[in-house]
């Protein structure tokens, strides 16, 4: 029964509770949406067990949308989403008790949208029809631009536009290749649907064409890793977006780039995804990002920018990870994302916080604080530690078996990437040093205060899963090895990689 | 599980863990609390060493020559890929246990002491208490990720304990120059596994050994490979050339860090790793040689830079990492003379230690007096010292222990265990002569270490005080909390040698017969070497000989009334002013590898590719461009008919000469 509706529900109670948000006195807004968001919450959490790992979609919603053209609300998830849905009902409501003092101004327009945002993003990560993914697609990109363009930063308006612009141009793209797909199929068959098994039952007679929809579905998803040269939008979006847009943006959004090559790119296109030039051209640029988002970031005056480099450089790894196609390197990407999200998104919310009280996110308005802030301190520390990937964190775990099974395809490029992780050292360790070590410069920093109760609770849940995906992983990977498994065998039919060595 | 104690062993590194948790959860909430602090940290650490020796007379009473394994969880499963957390009773990892608990016992005690007054204590504590947990990870995991969990996770220690006063510029940048150029180490360690893993199909010690023999080719480039890579990972974290320089700055911490972490047991985990990998080593021959080499390098050349030296602790910090490109050269040489090198890591440890902790006295009193004069002279300048005996007979009587054990003095711990590395070392020369020119820079090395070693004794305990005479009559001995550590560590300085006597003076040879075990499987793969009992006795007179020339030569070529106080003395001049700073090295690494980097990072990728290029040219140029279509298209949409009208026309005409074309 769960089963059954729980998807379902999922994607409507944000927007139900979005339009009662809306209309609540304003200093209720911020209450109602925690309420509303822990709610979600507590609905996805059954999922864990409902959840039989095993292959195929699970927890399937089927029903006729638009018939005439055979659009089909058709939602499931597998190993690979089920941890993207969860991540982000888990994630929404400490954004939004991140966001409590961070905006002050129209938050009725900001907490409903961070819940419609909530429904765009499940929605991309559950949808089984192209249309109704299509749709989710642009649902979550619309309440992000309004998140950065209304409530960030001073330079808020050209990020939103930059961000909007680069993903709807990716997406404009996508949506041609969604209709070829559609009409492929359904002039073989004379079905006409946009149903995920329908269309990829399909694509082995697309021929040459494969390769511009290829094409599309990269040049979407490349820009949301972001993939360089495509990255461009993120270190700007970053530094404008609010606190909870930050880490959102960062948590989610940039997994529905590397979802969408796990979901759709590569298994709807294998021959053109393993061809040998562009098998090059994506660990090239895997690599480049790794490497060069890594010492770029090393360079930044700006803490968020820092981050948001960093960024760069972790979705390297999952790309890296996908395109190796080892059981390995793929569970380890689907890792990566997560941890990504947990740690990345906690550092933003650290930076948030201190930004709250000092109002600079350069790294050099700080300096020797430890001593001021020294439970703040001890939690950037930690927090740093797992994205660098310290072992016995969860970082380690997933670029540890992104690298190994990396080097089973590709020796030479794992061995690179691996170089990645004495850069990033080199990058959040000087940028910790000058935050919270060195000399206590300025008297300003001398009364900072150190974290509240609230802001504790937003952190120390994000604590909790940086050390149980270090030590105790296991529940995850068990759930998603199946689903890996039968994605290399999709892609690569023959031997799964990584079983016999 | 045996039934017996060693099925307790999880006990040791869980008992460091909750000590670090209770010192940790204090020096967040009471800061200020000591009394607590010190029962826990030094309590769970002296629980830790008895857990130790309960394991330790259990598994000896077992009588196996084979690992005991303990698995107790699912850690990493995917696929083939199985790790487990598990931990690995056997003769190599109950050695290290003992050392790592005892040694780290007698330092917390002593910490008690030293950072009595510190405003950190808890977090001190909290620390060290952590550093034992991966410490005891590394050498008890059974399998490479584990091993490597601890070998970050010490790693993770030293940065925060080098860098513990980070008020201190200076201080944070060790710390950090301290993990980053461990992580070029275990960059090299992490492929090493990368390739272990794709040609055993596991990552436990225990399958990856039994494997090797039909896996690789011996003398193959896969095995010189993984352990070139493994080796890569070693001269981080013990500190060889080329990846060195982060120890002596490393003295930034507390001194009973420098003694623990920087002397006694973390800089020794390259030797573990390579003495845990013999077989890999003995497999690949290539390999062992250029471990054994850049272990001979690295002594001699530490050696030199220790001559020049004026700060006490960089002294000590100089002579570690020469002491350890000595059990480099023995684990490099493989076979039964891991034992040798095995050896040195414990007898090391315990003068090493002891000479550290007396430097911490040392300082301890030089603090305490210029503090009582409110100067700021440096308290660890050992030209600021001398005729520190007068005042401290305790600190300097044992010190003088340590350093005659480290000069090779017979009968004392160093002269053992560095006369079995020396003799394995020239019995190998044999077969192959590169080792003997191994055997020689350790020759050079035992001079230069007596020499330097007599030096920073005569400087900071015999002549002339040069402290100042106000100072002066606040110079004392350290508490015994303090003093009574470095007793014990004097006792094992003098008997540490009964561990391992050899049998040339009819001893039992005890430590080179319980390692036989670890080393069997690799012991064939190598050359067969003996040495005539003539050539043993001739080499030991050699060693002796080296080890008096360095001290009387120190003690008649040095003029202890020409010193002059740190703050009125002349710079070097020729030869000793390179020294003095050591070969340059730090200068070359920053013009040769830092600067470009960050300068490309910055100027060429930052602010040229990524605002310039792709920002600026493509992104907004797209957008200047579509702005500029929209200008010109402005120009066509007129709203009047006949120019739209016209248009279609050429418009159709031209698609009309198309087609007849």
């Amino acid at each position: 029964m769960y089963a059954t509706w729980v998807l379902t529900a999922l994607l409507a109670w944000p927007l139900i509770t979005g339009a009662i948000v809306m209309l609540v006195p304003s200093r209720m807004a911020k209450h109602v949406a925690l309420v509303a968001s822990l709610i979600e919450f507590g609905i996805s959490v059954p999922v864990w067990w409902t959840f039989i790992p095993g292959t195929g979609m699970q927890l399937v919603a089927d029903h006729a949308w638009i018939s005439a053209w055979g659009i089909r609300y058709t939602v499931g998830v597998d190993g690979i989403s089920l941890f993207l849905v969860l991540l982000t009902t888990f994630l929404m409501p400490l954004s939004i008790l991140g966001s409590w003092s961070y905006i002050m101004k129209r938050e009725n327009g900001f907490y409903a949208l961070l819940l419609v945002l909530t429904t765009g993003m499940i929605g991309v990560f559950v949808a089984l029809d192209l249309f109704l993914f299509y749709v989710m697609w642009e649902v979550m990109l619309i309440p992000m631009y309004f998140i950065i363009g209304v409530w960030g930063g001073d330079n808020r308006l050209y990020a939103a536009i930059k961000f909007f612009i680069y993903t709807f141009f990716g997406s404009l793209l996508m949506l041609v290749a969604i209709l070829v797909l559609y009409l492929h199929a359904g002039r073989e068959t004379g079905v006409y649907s946009f149903g995920y098994m329908h269309l990829l039952s399909h694509v082995a007679t697309l021929g040459s064409i494969a390769w511009w929809l290829f094409g599309a579905f990269f040049l979407a998803f490349a820009i949301k890793v972001p993939l360089f040269p495509l990255h461009t939008w993120l270190p700007d979006a970053h530094v404008e977006a609010p606190t909870a847009g930050s880490v959102i943006l960062a948590g989610i959004l940039l997994k529905m780039g590397t979802y969408g090559f796990l979901r759709f790119a590569l298994p709807f296109f294998p021959a053109v995804a393993l061809h040998q030039t562009v098998q090059l051209i994506i660990v090239v640029l895997s690599l480049i990002g790794i490497i060069y988002g890594g010492l770029v970031a090393m360079v930044q005056p700006d803490f968020k920018k820092l981050i948001a480099y960093s960024s760069v450089a972790h979705l390297g790894f999952v790309m890296l990870g996908i395109w190796a196609l080892t059981l390995q390197s793929v569970q380890g990407a689907l890792l990566v994302m997560i941890n990504h999200g947990i740690s990345t998104g906690a550092l933003f919310f650290l930076v948030g916080m201190i930004y709250e009280r000092r109002h600079s996110q350069l790294i050099e308005a700080y300096g020797g604080i430890a001593r001021v802030v020294p439970l703040f301190a001890a939690i950037l520390t930690v927090v740093s530690l797992s994205s660098i990937a310290l072992p016995g964190t969860n970082g380690f775990v997933g670029e540890f078996l992104v690298l190994l099974g990396a080097f089973r395809t590709y020796p030479v490029a794992a061995t690179i990437a691996t170089t990645g992780v004495i850069v990033a050292a080199a990058y959040l360790l000087t940028a910790l040093q000058r935050v919270i070590f060195n000399p206590l410069t300025s008297h300003e920093n001398e009364k900072l205060t150190d974290l509240t109760p609230r802001e504790l609770a937003v952190l120390v849940p994000l604590l909790v899963c940086i050390l149980w995906v270090g030590v105790y992983p296991k529940p995850f990977l068990r759930r998603m090895e199946p689903s890996a498994r039968a994605l290399i065998q999709q892609v690569r039919p023959g031997l799964v990689q990584g079983d016999a060595p | 599980m045996t039934g017996t104690a060693v099925d307790l062993i999880w006990l040791a590194p869980a008992l460091a863990l909750l000590g670090f948790v209770l010192n940790g959860t204090l020096a967040l909430a009471r800061p200020a609390t000591k009394t607590a602090v010190s029962i826990i940290g030094v309590g769970v650490l002296l629980g830790a060493f008895a857990i130790g020796i309960a394991v330790f007379r259990s598994f000896v009473a077992l009588h196996t020559d084979a690992p005991v394994v303990f698995q107790y969880w699912s850690w990493i499963p995917v696929g083939s890929l199985q790790v487990n957390v598990g931990f690995q009773v056997d003769q190599l990892s109950t050695v290290m246990l003992l050392v790592v608990t005892g040694v780290g016992s007698l330092i917390h005690i002593f910490s008690v002491g030293y950072m009595q007054e510190d405003p950190g204590y808890a977090r001190y504590f909290a620390y060290l208490n952590l550093f034992v947990f991966f410490m005891l990870l590394l050498v008890l995991g059974s399998s490479f990720p584990v091993m490597f969990v601890g070998w970050e996770g010490v790693g993770l220690c030293s940065y925060l304990l080098i860098g513990f006063w980070f008020s201190d510029k200076v201080n944070a940048d060790a710390g950090r120059k301290a993990f980053i150029m461990n992580r070029i180490g275990d960059f090299g360690f992490m492929v090493a596994m990368f390739m272990i893993f794709w040609s055993t199909g596991s990552l436990d010690f225990g399958t990856v050994f039994s494997h090797a023999p039909t896996a690789f080719v011996a003398g193959g480039g896969a095995i010189t490979a993984i352990t070139l890579f493994l080796f890569l990972g070693c001269t981080g974290k013990s500190a060889q050339i080329p990846l060195y320089t982060w120890l002596p700055d490393a003295m930034a911490g507390p001194t009973p860090v420098s003694a623990l972490i920087h002397a006694a047991t973390m800089v020794t985990a390259g030797v573990y790793l390579v003495a845990r990998c013999n077989l890999l080593f003995a497999m690949a021959p290539v390999s062992g040689a250029v471990v054994a080499g850049v272990g001979a390098l690295t002594a001699l050349f530490a050696a030199t830079i220790a001559l020049k030296q004026w700060d006490i602790k960089r002294v000590l910090a100089y002579s570690t990492i020469s002491q350890l490109g000595y059990m480099f050269v023995a684990v490099g040489t493989g076979g039964a003379a891991i034992s040798a090198g095995i050896f040195h890591l414990a007898t090391h440890a315990f003068f090493k230690a002891l000479l550290f902790l007396g430097s911490g006295s040392v300082i301890f009193a030089m603090h305490r007096a210029y503090h009582a004069s409110h100067s700021h002279e440096d308290a660890q300048d050992m030209r600021n010292m001398g005729g520190l005996a007068r005042h401290m007979p305790w600190t300097t009587t044992l010190m003088w222990i340590a350093t005659l054990a480290i000069a090779g003095v017979p009968p004392l711990s160093g002269f053992f265990s560095k006369d079995e590395i020396l003799t394995a070392v020239f019995a190998r020369g044999t077969p192959q002569p590169a080792w003997l020119v191994f055997g020689g820079l350790g020759l050079v090395t035992a001079l230069l270490t007596a020499f330097y070693m007599t030096r920073l004794m005569l400087y900071t305990f015999h002549g002339p005080n040069r402290t100042g005479g106000e100072e002066r009559r606040h110079l004392f001995e350290a508490p015994w909390i303090m003093t009574a550590p470095l007793l014990v560590l004097g006792l094992l300085s003098l008997a540490g040698g009964l561990l391992n006597v050899p049998e040339l003076y009819h001893g039992n040879a005890w430590l080179q017969h319980w390692l036989e075990p670890i080393s069997r499987s690799s012991v064939a793969l190598l050359p067969e070497t003996h040495l005539a009992t003539g050539t043993e006795w001739m080499l030991v007179g050699i060693a002796v000989a080296v080890a008096a020339i360095g001290i009387v030569g120190a003690w008649r070529l040095l003029n202890l009334e020409t010193i002059v106080p740190a703050h009125s003395a002349p710079a070097e001049r020729g030869f000793a002013r390179v020294l003095r700073n050591k070969w340059y090295v730090d200068e070359i690494y920053d013009a040769l590898i830092v600067r470009p980097i960050v300068w490309l990072s910055r100027e060429v990728l930052w602010k040229w590719i990524d605002q310039q290029v792709i920002d600026g040219a493509l992104v907004n140029g797209a957008a200047r461009g579509t702005r500029a279509v929209g200008w010109a298209n402005r120009w066509l949409q007129t709203g009047q008919v006949g120019v739209y009208v016209a248009v279609f026309l050429v418009g159709v005409l031209l698609l009309l000469w198309r087609a007849m074309s």
